[in-house]
């Protein structure tokens, strides 16, 4: 495990050093930003379920585009070589450049924390239920950079790794979103599938066990087969 | 130090490597020739574990490379084809990144990055940003990669290709001195490279070896079997069909050009068939222009060999 720190670290400072970390850190916090003020001003209460609710579509979108160098640009340069000729293991790499995406995406998130603070100037906001809503919106980043990686690892094109990403986000979203409200065998799959659904407990302030399950065994099922695909090139 | 039984990979359909079985023992450099396509960075990605074979097994440093593939490249120091590097990254930081990667206890890795700086001299680029760099300089950043953990072994994929000629001298000066300390086996398709470099040649052509030995000992292997080079005037079929029956002529190769021919005749190791040639053309009325004993250089042996390997192919 030593080595995954060595590939996060490094994963990690690549980031700063092009100019992906700056981009969606400046996009998110436009778009966060305006979420949150239109629907502070159309709901008038403290909280920010229904502004989180609507960051969910633009996590999809930023993601995907976080995660899609982490493999595929190892595959293009012929850099994954000198890497997994080294001596670490498959999963070292794929877990270092895993956390080291998770890890952007929770610092893309840090500053929408600044609108707690101006929540709390303003009224009286529910701790609960804010602290709840972050559980949910790290654990989602975890899934959602999960699949970015997935995606990354099957491609030498970070063009299509990132496009490919959104879409799966976005099919992720739509099929929690279509479902919700629907009774029948059928609708609760997707319901259950879908990330929409779980993300909203969270947001409710509610931590159910069944929701942190559902992201925690969804992800490490995606790194697992991540880990499987960069073996792959072994026997392909 | 390494040891490959009947190595086989294969793509799809294709078999590039194929039954191939050779030994590298310590503190030798070995080169391993051969054309395009030949197999060598194949042959070298199954050395590294980058992946395995489809048959066959290989030994490196006593550690079998498909079960013990860590300790495997623990070992090994491999400058992979074109030299892969991070562009973001700074010389010096790469480095670092690569000794934590490759184990390098803490307390040793400066003193053991700035050894191998000063050895494959970067020192005036090591905080310079990879991407910004030359050519030959990302050849020694590569070598510096190979070197700082002090592997037993050196697998180098054509460490010279693409330089100019004075880095071309330079980067050999820098692996014949490392050859000193480590057992070396490089890939390359430049014949006075291996002749400058190697105790060895592996010559391999469509994934098979097709010789194996000291450059000069090929040398020899080859003028042996004599070639004669002949230019005559006279009936080139006829004087074909004899040069072709004497004894211990193993092939004849006749070039028609009208009135003049040009033969190339191939002898049994060891013996010399210019008299009987000489007497066999005159009988049938040619005329000797030119005879020559063929004196042949590796660039010829690899030529030929590669050459002959196809003739039996096709
Ligand atoms: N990933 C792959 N999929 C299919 N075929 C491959 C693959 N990699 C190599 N080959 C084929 O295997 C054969 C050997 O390739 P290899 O790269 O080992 O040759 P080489 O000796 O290193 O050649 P070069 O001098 O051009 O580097 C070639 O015919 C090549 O087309
Ligand atoms: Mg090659």
């Amino acid at each position: 495990m030593t080595s995954t720190g060595t590939i996060f670290q490094r994963e990690l400072n690549a980031y700063f050093l092009s100019p992906i970390a700056y981009v969606v850190i400046a996009v998110f916090m436009v778009f966060s930003g305006y979420f949150f003020s239109v629907m502070l001003g159309l709901t008038q209460e403290t909280t920010l379920r229904y502004s989180l609710a609507y960051t969910q579509f633009i996590l999809s979108i930023l993601t995907p585009v976080i995660t899609m160098r982490l493999m595929a640009e190892e595959n293009k340069t012929g850099t994954i070589e000198p890497l997994m000729t080294a001596p670490v293991t498959d999963f070292e790499v794929v877990f270092g450049k895993f956390l080291a995406a998770w890890a952007l995406y929770n610092v893309m998130i840090a500053p929408t924390t600044f609108y707690i603070a101006f929540l709390a100037w303003v009224g009286n906001p529910d701790y609960g239920a804010i602290i709840a809503s972050y559980i949910g919106l790290i654990l989602m980043g975890g899934l959602f950079v999960s699949i970015g990686l997935l995606v990354s690892a099957v491609t030498k094109n970070q063009i299509v790794a990132a496009v490919i990403g959104i879409v799966a986000l976005l099919i992720l979203l739509v099929i929690g979103l279509a479902s919700a409200g629907n009774e029948g065998w059928l609708y609760s799959t997707l319901k259950y599938i879908g990330t929409y659904d779980h993300w909203e407990t969270f947001t409710k302030g509610i931590v159910d066990t069944r929701d942190v399950v559902y992201y925690v065994s969804f992800t490490a099922l995606l790194l697992f087969i991540v880990v499987r695909i960069v073996e792959s090139r072994r026997w392909r | 130090m390494i040891k490959v039984e009947h190595l086989a990979k294969r793509y799809a359909d294709v078999y590039a490597v194929n039954d191939i079985s050779f030994e590298v023992h310590q503190g030798e450099i070995v080169g391993l020739l051969g054309p395009n396509g030949a197999g060598k960075t194949t042959t070298m990605r199954i050395l590294t574990c980058y992946m395995p074979a489809t048959s066959g097994s290989a030994n490196v440093a006593g550690y079998d490379v498909f079960r013990e593939s860590i300790n495997v490249r623990k070992q090994i120091g491999y400058l992979p084809e074109n030299v892969p590097l991070y562009p973001e990254m700074r010389v010096r930081e790469y480095l670092l990144f690569r000794a934590k990667l490759k184990k390098l206890p803490s307390r040793e890795r400066k003193s053991k990055i700035d050894e191998c700086i000063e050895k494959c001299s970067i020192t005036e680029v090591q905080n310079q940003i990879i991407g910004t760099l030359s050519k030959g300089y990302r050849q020694r950043v590569g070598l510096a990669d190979t070197l700082v953990h002090d592997p037993k072994i050196l697998i180098l994929d054509e460490p010279t290709i693409g330089l100019d000629p004075n880095q071309i001298r330079q980067v050999r000066q820098l692996i014949k001195e490392l050859g000193a300390k480590h057992t070396i086996l490089l890939s390359t398709h430049i014949l006075p490279e291996v002749e400058m470099l190697c105790e060895r040649v592996i010559i391999i052509n469509k994934g098979k070896i097709v010789a194996m030995d000291t450059p000069t000992n090929l040398a020899i292997q080859l003028r042996a079997g004599n070639n004669l080079v002949l230019e005559v005037r006279g009936n080139g079929e006829k004087i074909k069909n004899a040069l072709t029956n004497i004894k211990s002529v193993k092939k004849v190769v006749w070039q028609d050009k009208g009135e003049i021919s040009n033969f190339t005749v191939e002898a049994e190791k060891g013996a010399d068939v210019r008299e009987d040639v000489f007497s066999n053309i005159v009988k049938n009325n040619g005329i000797i222009r030119e005879m020559k004993q063929a004196s042949i250089t590796l660039e010829e042996i690899f030529h030929q060999i590669t050459m002959r390997e196809q003739e039996v192919t096709t």
